[in-house]
């Protein structure tokens, strides 16, 4: 548009004038907002890379912690015990999360999968110290001490809204043609639940697992309530009370020791590795699994 | 077409019996589980209740009001952690809102189709911290920034404010509410974002033919179309800011006053949970935070349920406003 077509065509100019200048400030405040959430994430990980890496070593990662504040120890307790909690966690959820999705996806009547994807929603969004008190009275006040195992049965409810909720949205995208496919020969509605959705959908599948993982390994709040008191050294009975990452990030974030802060900065490092790891994992996975359904 | 197959009994006869078990035996587990999931959130409700229940026959309803924590006379009230919550999650909201809103018009509207993705991915990455890292940072990092520059700034020129009023504190209603806004400003963008993404493409093109410029158009039409969508997002937002224990116990100070400063140290209901629940002295402290979890629980389900109502009648009936993991890719 030439300047003097702009002339004739907008016969206000200093109104069209002053609306291009609130457009410029609108764009450049919310290219802004943009940048400051970037910069936010950028900030945090920087911070928990600069000031946890001088920590870092095999010693560090080998070694269990020491007793009352004594910091030449390291995690390697703590990471045990992160894995057994979220393996134990993961193997209660993954199965029943998935099950809960094949019910409201093949076989629930519209009202009841409407109730249970409300159940899960809701689930979703009660606050995790909630369910600490949960299982806290569900095992800890009658086994009368706190456990491993009820840390995991905690991180397997917060997991099981999430695994569920990504399991029914993968399961939808299955083409349903492949479905009627295997019902049109005849196939027993199970097997072809067993032999061609979940197969069809496993990236999908994967990916939610994944990240309900990654979302419940650094939880730290019901853990306080479940599983913050443990003897030294490395344990792996997950009926006595087990050491984690989260746990000995918080309990060293509140010393007033600058060397028990630069361990947990750098037990911060390994915790977020891990869990951006799974992250950019999981997204491989649904990105294989997109394709793989010509989604 | 595969119910009559079922149906005719000579079919039915051949099939095996792996297949006469399979179909009942998968409708079974699965039914389970799912009615597994509805009992959970019944079963949280009641345990939750059941452990509470010493401190709310003995406090009952006055529990709410009472501006009191002293687990030496063992008096105990909710009123300074409810204020903690509803303070620091009002203020984390009051900067999450606009600062979604505004990442989400960047996202849909103005960014280059390039950056889209990678943007969008790395805010939700920022949802991915563990809450305890978070927390760890605001202790060491945040914490002395405000303490040493933003409170300082604030209190020199809004000083005659009394929520700006006395001494700077690297724990405080702030530095919470900052945490708290870095932890729901992802949450409220992946649902906003996708809700602009539904407005209708013949709409926003009507709006430019009739010569809106960029931001008309927005004014006009995405965020009309999709004002339901975004009050959902944020109340949403909001569920997720009472809900953290973790972040905002390693800022806020563990204060059990109501304090109008907002340099002042405080605690919230999920905070104090998790800062004096874990061997709590006494026969009836453990029941009084109960007691706060049960009031956090109603807070927390009321919030969910009015979000998604809200998204419902706003017609986003198909918007999933979960922000499940998978849709955030």
């Amino acid at each position: 548009m030439s300047p003097g077509e702009s002339h004739a065509l907008m016969l206000d100019r200093g109104n069209l004038k002053r609306r291009n200048r609130v457009n410029r400030l609108v764009t450049v405040s919310s290219t802004i907002a943009a940048l400051f959430a970037v910069a936010v994430l950028l900030i945090v990980v920087g911070s928990v890379l600069s000031k946890g890496i001088g920590a870092l070593s095999i010693h560090f990662l080998t070694t269990p912690t020491g007793l009352f504040g004594d910091t030449s120890g390291g995690i390697s307790n703590a990471i045990v015990g992160t894995v057994i909690i979220v393996a134990i966690a993961a193997a209660m959820a993954i199965p029943v999360g998935l099950l809960v999705a094949i019910y409201t996806t093949e076989f629930a009547p519209t009202r009841i999968g409407h109730v249970v994807r409300f159940a899960l929603d809701l689930l979703n969004g009660v606050p995790t110290i909630i369910t600490g008190i949960f299982v806290y009275g569900l095992i800890v006040i009658p086994q009368k001490h706190q456990s491993g195992f009820a840390a995991s049965v905690a991180l397997a409810i917060i997991m099981l809204p999430i695994v569920a909720r990504t399991a029914q949205e993968v399961l939808t995208l299955v083409p349903a043609t492949l479905k009627e496919a295997a019902h049109a020969l005849g196939i027993a509605r199970w097997r072809t639940t067993v032999r061609v959705t979940l197969p069809t959908a496993a990236g999908g599948l994967m990916t939610g697992a994944l990240l309900a993982v990654a979302r419940v390994a650094g939880e730290t709040a019901p853990l306080i309530l479940l599983c913050s008191i443990f003897a030294p050294g490395v344990l792996t009975e997950p009926s006595e009370g087990l050491a984690s990452i989260p746990i000995f990030i918080f309990q060293s974030s509140e010393s007033p020791s600058p060397e028990a802060h630069t361990q947990a900065w750098a037990a911060a490092l390994v915790l977020i590795a891990f869990v951006l790891v799974l992250n950019i994992v999981a997204r491989a996975f649904y990105a294989r699994s997109r394709k793989r359904m010509g989604a | 077409m595969e119910a009559g197959a079922l149906s005719d009994p000579v079919l039915r006869a051949r099939r095996n019996l792996p297949d006469r078990i399979g179909d009942p035996l998968l409708r079974g587990l699965s039914g389970l589980a799912a009615a597994l999931a509805v009992v959970v959130l019944v079963a949280i409700a009641y345990e939750v209740a059941h452990l509470a229940w010493p401190a709310i026959s003995k406090f009952g309803i006055g529990f709410l009001t009472t501006n009191d924590w002293n687990p030496v006379t063992e008096r105990f009230g909710a009123a300074p952690f409810i204020y903690g919550t509803v303070v620091t999650s009002t203020i984390a909201l009051l900067f999450a809102a606009p600062l979604s809103i505004a990442i989400s018009i960047y996202l849909t509207e103005l960014a280059p189709a390039r950056l889209r993705r990678p943007v969008a991915t790395l805010v939700d990455m920022l949802a991915a911290i563990p809450s305890v890292i978070l927390g760890l940072w605001g202790i060491l990092v945040l914490g002395p920034f405000m303490n040493d520059t933003i409170e300082p700034a604030l209190k020199s020129v809004f000083g005659f404010l009394p929520i700006f009023s006395g001494d700077p504190s690297a724990f405080s209603y702030l530095t919470a509410a900052l945490i708290l806004t870095i932890m729901t400003t992802p949450i409220i963008t992946s649902v906003t974002r996708e809700v602009f993404e539904t407005v209708p493409g013949d709409l926003k093109e009507a709006s430019y033919a009739l010569g809106a410029t960029r931001w008309e158009m927005v004014r006009q039409v995405v965020l009309p179309y999709s004002r339901a969508g975004i009050v959902g997002a944020v109340i949403l937002g909001l569920g997720r800011a009472i809900g953290e224990a973790i972040a905002v116990a390693q800022v806020i100070g563990g204060a059990s006053v109501i304090h109008a400063s907002l340099f002042h140290t405080g605690s919230t209901m999920a905070a104090q949970i998790a800062a004096q629940f874990q061997g709590a002295p006494g026969a009836l402290q453990q029941p009084a935070l109960a007691y706060l979890g049960l009031i956090l629980l109603a807070f927390a389900l009321i919030v969910n349920v009015v979000a998604r109502l809200i998204v419902q009648r706003g017609g986003f009936k198909d918007t999933d406003i979960t922000p499940t993991e998978v849709e955030a890719l």
